[in-house]
């Protein structure tokens, strides 16, 4: 028993990770290296042709939906009984995307994985652009957004009617709408000195200007780090249980309902976990090739890809327990229309649906048990392809099966997406990459003054802090 | 009163330094000998720093906790006027003050609160957006301070301040060199 407790410290203390950072780098190398894509480097063409199609796609979300609001709702697929669409599938799918983002950049601060510091940056950066693709779901479906104004916020109007709070959509837009004004202040808090250093790099006056006004006359000073550091701090811990509830709340919007299928007590962890393997998915389908094209390979190492990968794995056998507790309260509950609907969700009409969510989201990441798929850029970015698909199959599956056949036999329907779902959908996708690559061109990727702290000359020798 | 070689009025001295350890053991000799009216400038936050200069501002957790508290009454307030005062619906007879319904939107805010109080609290507090300071007209500075160097400035205004006295301390400081910083 002794024997064995000290070799599993002495092979803790023999455990040495692999660098953060490849070896050789100094400060100025990393400042340089990362700064010149936005300031000096010549963008490849493949950043001039991603740039062009998702643009493409975004236009064709605004033809989408100017014809939305001539027209309204109809030109959707949504009917009775299924009332909900493509509408919440893509809202709660890109939510789900961003969570990915936050727990980067909050959790793993808290729990100090310094390996986040290479990804945190691009990370939240997701997490906001695809809030922003979320929050047009919910604004669009109610097909005249400008008068949701007084049915979602609670403001005084002439006609004196409140919005009602025990409304989880309601709640809604309270969780959407804090989530993304934290992201973004977490993101700018975050950006800061870096833009600094960008403005002390810029050759060009005007682009100087630009960043001199944005980094608010940074200058690094130690009484001001110290006071940034707190704030970074309490905003990661005020961030995570706010990542936690954001998706909790998502999930409310079914299992406040007494739709079978929806009304589970499964449903918030299950939809948390969902979220982050949906979003670490993300995080791996923007890494890979943009350390590739970047050649950014010394700050996002294998180490980082393997990692998510592990992160993946974790989170996709969380909701495979979801899905078998799904499945199993169905046959349990000893109600027939809980019984009904895990069966038709397995064997009715939409079976092929449900059984490619199955092989996407639970057998193919099985894969990641393996340290060679693990640590193959390629192998883990068609893995987060097909995770990527898989989760927005659940919410397919979650939202169509359950409403699709109704308590009485004769109100069951079926639903299928028109054109213009699918023209709102892929013109989404259209507008996150167009922000990325926007973002990509025109701010630090990377957290610049993060990694300095990892190139070995930062740390203080003989000294301890504190 | 102090003034520089052209004329204009003298803001402090500032040293560079090579590498981190420098300029912890720079900022703790500095306090040691009594100087307070000093800073030291880094492109990432140093603790050893924090420490050796003493810094110990615990306004922004008390802010955070104000905005948190704001936060939270102000999400319940609103609930509990709306739904029980201002637009009470009776529905089944079912309680006005629901108030585990409320808990959501209460916690939203509190968290939405308490975290523009941490952002905004810390830029105030830190005295920015601040698009012009002294310590810029230093060309060292502004080429190396958010990259690759580190700095340690001493502010004229010290009562210790004596201009020959402290560049002379700066040099022995193991400074690489010492310039003078105009207002």
């Amino acid at each position: 028993m002794d024997s064995k407790l000290d070799a599993y410290a002495l092979s803790r203390d023999d455990y040495n990770p692999p660098p953060l950072i490849e070896p050789g780098h100094t400060f100025g190398s990393v400042t340089e290296q990362i700064a010149a894509i936005v300031l000096t480097r010549r963008h490849p063409y493949s950043w001039v042709f991603g740039l062009f199609v998702g643009f493409m796609l975004s236009m064709m979300l605004l033809m989408a939906i100017t014809w939305l609001l001539i027209k309204g709702t109809g030109i959707w697929g949504v009917n009775v009984p299924v009332g909900w669409g493509f509408a919440i599938i893509n809202f709660v799918w890109w939510i789900g995307i961003g969570h990915a983002g936050t727990l980067i950049s909050a959790i793993l601060l808290l729990l100090k994985q310094d390996w986040r510091t290479s990804i945190n940056r691009f990370a939240e950066a997701m997490t906001l652009f695809a809030v922003v693709c979320a929050g047009i779901f919910p604004l669009i479906h109610t097909g005249r957004p400008w008068l949701a104004a007084y049915w979602l916020l609670p403001y005084p109007n002439t006609m004196s009617i409140w919005p009602q709070f025990r409304s989880p959509l309601i709640w809604d837009i309270f969780a959407v709408s804090t989530y993304l004004t934290v992201s973004l202040l977490f993101w700018y808090v975050g950006l800061v000195p870096d833009l600094a250093t960008l403005r002390d790099r810029a050759k060009s006056l005007h682009i100087r200007r630009l960043f001199g006004l944005l980094a608010l006359g940074w200058r690094g000073s130690a009484r001001h780090w110290e006071r940034y550091e707190a704030a970074y701090l309490l905003l990661a811990g005020l961030s995570t249980p706010l990542v936690l509830s954001v998706h909790t709340v998502v999930s409310f919007d079914f299992a406040i309902g007494i739709i079978p299928g929806w009304h589970a007590t499964i449903f918030p962890p299950y939809f948390v976990a969902g979220a982050i393997y949906a979003g670490f998915a993300m995080v791996l389908t923007l890494a890979i090739p943009l350390r590739v094209l970047y050649g950014l390979q010394d700050f996002l190492t294998m180490r980082h890809l393997e990692n998510m990968g592990k992160v993946m794995l974790v989170t996709g056998l969380i909701v495979g327990y979801g899905y078998v507790m799904e499945a199993f309260f169905g046959f349990y509950s000893a109600n027939r229309y809980e019984e009904y609907m895990i069966l038709n969700r397995m064997t009715g009409p939409y079976w092929p649906f449900y059984w490619t969510l199955i092989l996407c989201n639970i057998l193919t990441p099985q894969f990641l048990w393996i340290k060679s798929v693990r640590t193959s850029p390629i192998k883990l970015f068609l893995i987060a392809m097909v995770v990527n698909v898989g989760m927005w199959l659940e919410r397919f599956v979650i939202v169509i099966t359950s409403l699709h056949r109704d308590f009485l036999p004769s109100s069951w329907g079926m639903y299928w997406p028109t054109r213009w779902d699918l023209m709102t959908f892929f013109g989404t996708i259209g507008l996150f990459v167009t922000l990325f690559f926007l973002f990509v061109r025109v701010l630090p990727m990377i957290s610049i003054f993060e990694m300095r702290t990892v190139v070995p000359a930062a740390k203080v020798r003989g000294g301890k802090a504190h | 009163m102090n003034h520089t070689a052209a004329g204009s009025t003298l803001y402090g001295l500032m040293a560079e330094f090579e590498d981190p350890t420098a300029l912890v053991e720079a900022a703790r000799r500095t306090y040691d000998e009594g100087y307070r009216r000093f800073d030291s400038f880094s492109p990432f936050p140093i603790h050893e720093v924090f420490a050796a200069m003493h810094l110990e501002d615990r306004r922004v957790p008390w802010l955070v906790l104000g905005g948190g508290i704001t936060g939270l009454l102000a999400g319940l307030g609103l609930q509990v006027w709306v739904s029980a005062y201002a637009y009470p619906l009776n529905i089944g007879g079912r309680p006005l003050l629901s108030w585990p319904m409320f808990v959501p939107v209460t916690f939203e805010l509190t968290i939405l609160f308490a975290a523009l109080a941490a952002v905004f609290g810390m830029f105030i507090l830190n005295g920015l957006p601040m698009p012009y300071h002294p310590v810029f007209n230093v060309p060292r500075f502004t080429a190396h301070a958010s990259q690759d160097s580190f700095f340690l400035a001493i502010e004229a205004v010290d009562p210790k301040f004596d201009r020959q006295g402290t560049r002379a301390f700066l040099q022995g400081l193991g400074a690489k060199e010492v310039n003078d910083v105009e207002e």
